[in-house]
């Protein structure tokens, strides 16, 4: 093993115009938004048709009976939200530079979104004896998500930090009656909500971060280049 | 040895006993599990099929008692729903009208208008019935308001009072709006829906018949209307029911009416699936489906991907399915909706131990035992398995333990599932997996057989303009291309689509798909409706049918309506024989022969007994639910319905024909009224017949662009090919041929020891000691610095032997085990004679080679006559092939280079080319002119091996001591650089050296005990330097200040690799296999990887990924973020260890005589360069990937350049 041979550590390209569209950072953070967007309206739309058709929540009637069953305002709240807080999810990564550890594949994120849709179904679906053993049930899945699918101290923070958030937006919203549940058991809302918040938090954090994968290797393609 | 070791051990051995068990009986094993999947499913026949479908049941009317709320357990025909009374019972009138006897005077309009409004009379009359003191009104079922989002039907349908709906609604049971109202069609179709809709609309609930039954329009042919009066009772008052019954069969009697009585149907309504409760279960479906495409994607190296993906997927369904029949079988009926709780099973389950499975046991070592790969994939993972399955059972126990019963039988059916999905895994998949292998094994075997190198290619394929003449003895070289993966380096991405699509036949399969789901929604959402629409095509299409054909219309007197036997419901009315005793219509039916328009004729058959069976399984639950009354697992009770006979005279219709009436168009004949009803089956064809067509455009237009012309016309595009195997799949098409033609540098005597470039130039050292300079990108050699005292000829290609002295560097080998063992330098004879050397065996290798030509005792005239006709054709070639572009001036032999002791370390950077030798001697020299510029004798052990950075060389010796040299550049002024133009790309910040400068080379730091034991691996990038050392350490330098930063422990064994890049990422592997990846800034170990059996040999990082080949002839994919294997790719035995990333996804291997291509994204073979025809047994050991694109392999004594240019052009 006496050769010194410097094999040349990649090799220095130009790249073509998609490769640099991508790399472009604004573009792939707004390619990433819009994704996220596109997650976070379907996620809404289709957990709400849950809800609504369950009649846990209450619209003012005229928009029912329809799939875009809620008020034309939930959609774009949410996946405004799920854009944050999937960008916001790899930037804190990179800021505390603490790896994700677990595998991040697509299948995982797959498997992490059919966990979060499940804990929906159960919580609209599922009759449970009182308010307290669903919201604790809830609460044991919400944390099993987090423990499966993220793992990382950061991960778990910001989520608690935006299910408290938006659980006080929805008591506000509630409270000024835009709109309501059928049996608010913990001041105006649901006690599970702040659960699916916090689920729902870990799950586009989790798309987040595997989008933000694409970014990262190419910006290391870059930063290697120059 | 802790108790979890001991575990683990065990655990481990199990499993490997099982795995041999598997792969030795695959066939048993396979019968075995199939028929204990069987056996489990068994129970699940005994399970109603799932559906949404009512449930009816039927009662006799006469003793008839609400069913009581307890459960009677001996009446065990009752089904369980029967219980407490139902939500309503339904009591319809149904009501056949018609004027009659009909003459011509009539326009369409008559033929519904007045019977309509008659309907106003009797709904009068069943309100304000009364039987003994009950009224209508104590006894309906009373609705309050509608459902807020229903304004629009507040006109329409009845609230704040008694569920009574019919026709007359619509005019809000006000006669006198009825005949003000103009145009009676636009108002009850103002109502309808547009478009495609399956279930119960406006018109089906008040009219309480199909639509198409009502007769309510301008073209009917039967001219007889037919509704309903609908009424929701809350309770049962037989006594109330049977006089209204009777009163109304008083005033309205139907003659030849012979309708059931005596029973009532109740009618069960599960859980309803609307589209609203559809689209989370598709959601759900889909994530499931994007779950099981991204997990079987990652199957890689097996025979049969889409196999092996669907044996994973039949594993985890069967597991399903036995864990649902297992559950039966005890006792569990599932009450939960399995289709909805069906892919959180499958995601609770998962498929990742198939997946971990299949990589561990395609990742053991190629040349083993398929048995034996087998029982070692599975004990390498067992641990992990085992671990696994005891999680999610922890997982689904503390679920359990919820005490929810929904969730506890959620648990139940996941441990039982993962059990015997556990079991299936074990048995199934693991023999699937090993029959999958052996059958690999087979197909490489076969493949192997006809492997022969090929002609020599017809075309010399320079594929740059080269000034120099192409070889006249073109390089042998073939190219394989692996037939399945169809990727080839020269295939655009469009066209990369293309196939794909073509070979997935994706447009045709997702076409399929669409129409089965379609189909499925349709069968799913609406079975009655499908039901109805069959029946009516039945009775449509039997000869016998009243409606079939016009000319039969006036037979239809004859006919008595229906066949009183007959008690068969749902059956076309059958119709046998006419019956001449027609009672009471024989007098009002016009004679049929003469009449040019046959009357109406009121009828009644069975099929109208149940007359609600035509209705959409909807109906009734989408009345009540207008009143926000669910029917979802309750049921209603359906009483016989009362049959009323309405005749009208004409005059009566005329006298309430409205003045608009007239306006209508007049009657039209028979032929439209035909094209009109049957407008809508039309237009289905229409829509058919347009699909169809568009289809047949689009699978041409497909076929078109992606089959050749000449499709099925043997041979024409498969005249350059060379082997059996050569592309072309099973479509008939195949990928252009890219020929990759490599370059051999012909000069070197012996075998090549050291190659080093720059990127412009490259440099190369072969086992004598002589260094040759070429041009990267000609391949032209520039000078030639030789050995031992032969005086440096400018490449003129001739020079004299001036020292005989002959064999040097052949004393080193023991002393440093690893290298190569080196022969005695063979002095050059002459320029234009083939170099023989090569030729000797070394046994004699001291006897010289003249004495070997003339000898007559070894008979090397065969050898010699073949080297001779080798070398004949090129004269020019082996030997400098153009005139150099710039003549070194011829300098004295005053360099007094060390030529005892063999070159063990070369770097080339400028144009200084810094050898290191075993003498320990550091030499500079100039890449252009061949002229020694400097040297230093400060160390005396061998260096073995060298770095040059910027103005910097470090050299590591087999002492383990670490030399810092600096070298220094006195620049005269006004001086002339000689370098080529800049390459693309930016090249390595060297300096470059012109000849007119003083260079010295000084000795800055030396670090004496480095290392322990020799240096084996020394590397440097970004201001750092990395050595690696036998002594199972890595070290990192500061290059400026030779300082040492890290001493990085981790590695059981001697370190064999290195790699460091720009990014400061430093990855090592070892003696034991381990790769490591370490943080340079903090010293930390990032991961640690068990990655190969035997050495790792070499290292290369890209931005995503490492890939590490070892000893055991593996290469290795790992995730560089996490450290995870991805794939690894099994090379044949005994290949080269060489490894070079030329772009982020374009692997370069050296092999046997060959370099392959490999894609990094997927792990296919894309292409296999063979460098030489005769040298099938020389391995390529070096392998520099240089800027443009090229790589540069030793091939035994030659050197081969192999331009990409595929990558270029993908590049550009």
């Amino acid at each position: 093993m006496v050769e010194v041979s410097a094999l040349s550590s990649g090799a220095l390209m130009r790249r073509g115009p998609y490769i640099s569209m991508i790399t472009n950072r604004t573009m792939n953070l707004l390619i990433r938004a819009a994704m996220l967007f596109m997650v976070g309206v379907f996620l809404a739309l289709v957990l709400n048709l849950l809800q609504v058709q369950r009649n846990v929540t209450l619209f003012p009637p005229d928009v029912l009976s329809s799939v875009f069953s809620s008020a034309w305002w939930v959609p774009p709240c949410c996946g405004t939200a799920a854009a944050l807080i999937g960008l916001l999810y790899p930037c804190m990564d990179r800021r505390l530079g603490e790896p994700h550890k677990l595998k991040r594949e697509w299948s995982n994120v797959m498997r992490c979104v059919a966990v979060f849709v499940g804990i929906n179904h159960a919580s609209a679906k599922v009759d449970f004896a009182n308010n307290v053993q669903l919201s604790l049930t809830l609460a044991a899945l919400s944390v099993g998500l987090w423990w499966t699918f993220d793992r990382s101290r950061s991960g778990f923070g910001l989520g608690v930090v935006i299910a408290i958030l938006a659980t006080l937006a929805t008591q506000l919203l509630v409270y000024n009656g835009v709109f309501q549940y059928t049996s608010p058991d913990f001041l105006y809302i649901r006690s599970w909500l702040p659960c699916i918040f916090f689920a729902g938090v870990i799950t586009v954090g989790n798309i987040g971060r595997q989008l933000a994968l694409y970014e990262y290797k190419v910006n290391q393609e870059k930063t290697h280049q120059d | 040895m802790t108790v979890r070791e001991r575990i683990r051990q065990n655990i481990s051995a199990a499993f490997y006993r099982h795995g041999l068990l598997c792969a030795s009986y695959p066939v048993p094993i396979i019968l075995f599990t199939s028929a204990s999947i069987l056996t489990c499913c068994y129970p699940l026949l005994k399970l109603p099929l799932p559906g949404t479908g009512p449930v009816e049941f039927t009662t006799g009317v006469r003793d008839y008692s609400t069913p009581s709320h307890e459960s009677q357990g001996d009446l065990s025909e009752r089904p369980d729903w029967y219980r407490g009374p139902p939500v309503a019972y339904i009591q319809q009138v149904l009501v056949k009208a018609a004027v009659s006897p009909w003459d011509n005077s009539l326009v369409p309009v008559d033929v519904f208008r007045s019977p309509l409004g008659r309907v106003f009379s009797v709904l009068e009359e069943i309100r304000n019935h009364v039987y003994t003191d009950r009224s209508l009104e104590a006894l309906c079922l009373q609705v309050t308001d509608l459902l807020p989002g229903l304004r629009r039907m507040q006109a329409v349908l009845p609230e704040h009072g008694c569920l009574l709906v019919s026709p007359g609604n619509y005019w809000q049971n006000r006669r006198d709006l009825f005949d003000a109202d103009p145009d009676l069609l636009k108002t009850v179709h103002q109502h309808e829906p547009k478009g495609l809709h399956t279930s119960a609309t406006l018109k089906d609930l008040l009219f309480g018949v199909p639509g198409k039954q009502t007769g309510v329009n301008l073209y009917s042919k039967k001219r007889v209307v037919t509704y309903t009066i609908t009424i929701a009772l809350s309770s049962y008052d037989a006594r109330f029911v049977a006089s209204l019954r009777a009163r109304l069969k008083q005033l309205h009697p139907s003659a030849n009416c012979t309708l059931r009585e005596d029973h009532m149907v109740h009618v069960h309504f599960k859980e309803e699936i609307g589209i609203a409760e559809l689209i989370p279960l598709v959601t759900t479906y889909i994530i499931l489906f994007a779950y099981i495409y991204f997990s079987t994607r990652k199957i890689d190296m097996v025979k049969s991907k889409w196999g092996l993906a669907l044996a994973a997927v039949v594993t985890v369904l069967s597991s399903l399915l036995m864990s649902v029949g297992l559950c039966t079988l005890f006792g569990l009926t599932p009450t939960l909706n399995g289709g909805e709780i069906f892919p959180y099973l499958v995601v609770v389950i998962g498929l990742e131990n198939v997946l971990v499975l299949t990589k561990s046991v395609v990742s053991t070592p190629v040349d083993l035992e398929v048995k034996l790969r087998i029982a070692q994939g599975l004990s390498n993972e067992s641990w992990s398995i085992m671990k696994n399955m005891a999680t999610e059972l922890c997982i689904i126990l503390i679920g359990y333990f919820t005490f929810v019963p929904a969730i506890q039988e959620f648990c139940l059916f996941a441990v039982v599932g993962l059990v015997s999905d556990f079991f299936l895994q074990m048995f199934f998949f693991t023999t699937v997996l090993s029959i999958d292998i052996r059958r690999m094994e087979l197909a490489d075997l076969n493949r192997r057989l006809p492997a022969e190198a090929g002609m020599p290619p017809p075309k010399p394929g320079p594929l740059r303009p080269r000034e120099t003449p192409p070889p006249p003895r073109p390089s042998p070289h073939t190219i394989t291309l692996q037939a399945p993966a169809f990727r080839n380096l020269r295939l655009p991405k469009r066209l990369r689509v293309v196939y794909f699509l073509a070979r997935t036949r994706l447009a045709q399969r997702i076409i399929m798909v669409g129409t089965v789901i379609w189909i499925g929604i349709l069968v799913y959402t609406d079975p009655a409706g499908l039901r109805t629409f069959l029946a009516a095509q039945v009775s449509e299409q039997s000869p016998l049918g009243e409606a079939g054909l016009p000319p039969h219309l006036g037979v239809a007197p004859v006919f008595p309506g229906g066949d009183p036997t007959s008690t068969l419901s749902g059956l076309p009315a059958p119709e046998p024989t006419p019956l001449p005793e027609n009672q009471s219509q024989g007098h009002r039916a016009a004679h049929p022969e003469v009449a040019p328009v046959s009357s109406p004729q009121i009828t009644w058959g069975p099929e109208d007994e149940e007359l609600w069976r035509r209705l959409s399984f909807r109906h009734w639950p989408s009345l009540f639910s207008y009143y926000n009354i669910t029917l979802a697992k309750r049921y209603i009770s359906i009483l016989p319905v009362i049959p009323v006979t309405l005749h009208l005279s004409p005059q009566e219709a005329i006298d309430t024909r409205h003045p608009q009436d007239t306006h209508h168009a007049p009657p039209p004949s028979i032929k439209t009224s035909d094209l009109q009803t049957d407008l809508t089956l039309y237009k289905v064809a229409a829509l058919g017949l347009f699909a169809g067509v568009v289809l047949v455009l689009l699978l041409f237009c497909l076929y078109r662009v992606l089959c050749p012309r000449n499709y099925g016309q043997n041979g024409v595009p498969h005249g350059r090919r060379r082997r059996g195997d050569l592309p072309c799949d099973e479509y008939g098409y195949s990928p252009p041929i890219s020929e990759i033609s490599p370059l051999l540098l012909r000069g070197h005597s012996m075998d090549i020891e050291c190659l080093a470039s720059d990127g412009m130039l490259l440099a190369s050292c072969c086992l004598v000691g002589h260094i040759r300079v070429w041009d990267a990108q000609t391949g032209d050699c520039l000078t030639v610095i030789p050995n031992n005292g032969l005086r440096r000829s400018s490449s003129s290609g001739c020079w004299e032997h001036r020292d005989g002295g002959g064999a040097v560097g052949g004393q080193d080998v023991d002393i440093f085990p690893i290298r190569r063992r080196t022969t005695p330098a063979r002095p050059a004879l002459f320029g234009d004679q083939p170099d023989l050397t090569p030729l000797i065996d070394t046994n004699f290798g001291l006897s010289p080679p003249s004495q070997a030509l003339s000898s007559s005792g070894f008979d090397f005239g065969g050898l010699v006559e073949k080297a001779y006709q080798e070398h004949e054709p090129s004269p020019t070639l082996a030997f400098p092939p153009s005139p150099p572009p710039v003549l070194p001036p011829e300098l004295p032999p005053q360099n007094n280079g060390d030529w005892d002791s063999s070159v063990w370390a070369m770097e080339l950077r400028g144009n200084l080319i810094a050898t290191g030798r075993s003498s320990g001697k550091l030499e500079l020299w100039d890449a252009v002119e061949g002229s020694l510029r400097c040297s230093n004798e400060d160390g005396v052990s061998g260096i073995t091996a060298l770095a040059f950075l910027n103005n910097r060389i470090v050299a590591a010796r087999l002492n383990g001591s670490l030399d810092f040299f600096t070298v220094e550049i006195t620049k005269p002024l006004g001086l002339l650089q000689y370098r080529g133009p800049p390459g693309r790309g930016s090249l390595p910040p060297s300096p470059c050296y012109s000849s007119e400068d003083v260079i010295s080379c000084q000795l800055t730091r030396s670090v004496q005990c480095a290392h322990q034991k020799p240096i084996t691996v020394l590397k440097a990038a970004a201001g750092r330097v990395v050595t690696g050392s036998q002594d199972h350490t890595v070290r990192v330098y500061r290059l400026e200040d030779s300082c040492c930063l890290f001493t990085l422990q981790g590695h059981s064994g001697g370190i064999t690799a290195i790699y460091i890049d720009q990014t400061m990422v430093l990855a090592s592997g070892g003696q034991d296999g381990t790769i490591c990846v370490w943080d340079v800034l903090t010293g930390s170990r990032v991961s640690h990887v068990y990655g190969h059996r035997g050495d790792v040999t070499s290292l290369v990082c890209t931005t995503s990924c490492i890939i590490s080949s070892g000893l055991d002839d593996l290469i290795c994919i790992w995730d560089r973020s996490t450290g995870i294997k991805l794939y690894s790719i099994q090379q044949e035995v005994g290949c080269g260890a060489s490894l070079g990333v030329i772009s982020e996804s374009l692997l370069v291997t050296g092999g046997q005589g060959c370099v392959s291509f490999w894609d990094l994204n997927y792990g296919d073979l894309l292409q296999t360069v063979y460098l030489g025809q005769s040298s099938e047994g020389q391995s390529v050991r070096q392998l520099l990937v240089l800027d443009n694109a090229a790589i540069v392999c030793d091939f035994g004594s030659e050197l081969s350049l192999v331009y990409v240019p595929s990558v270029l052009e993908k590049l550009d």
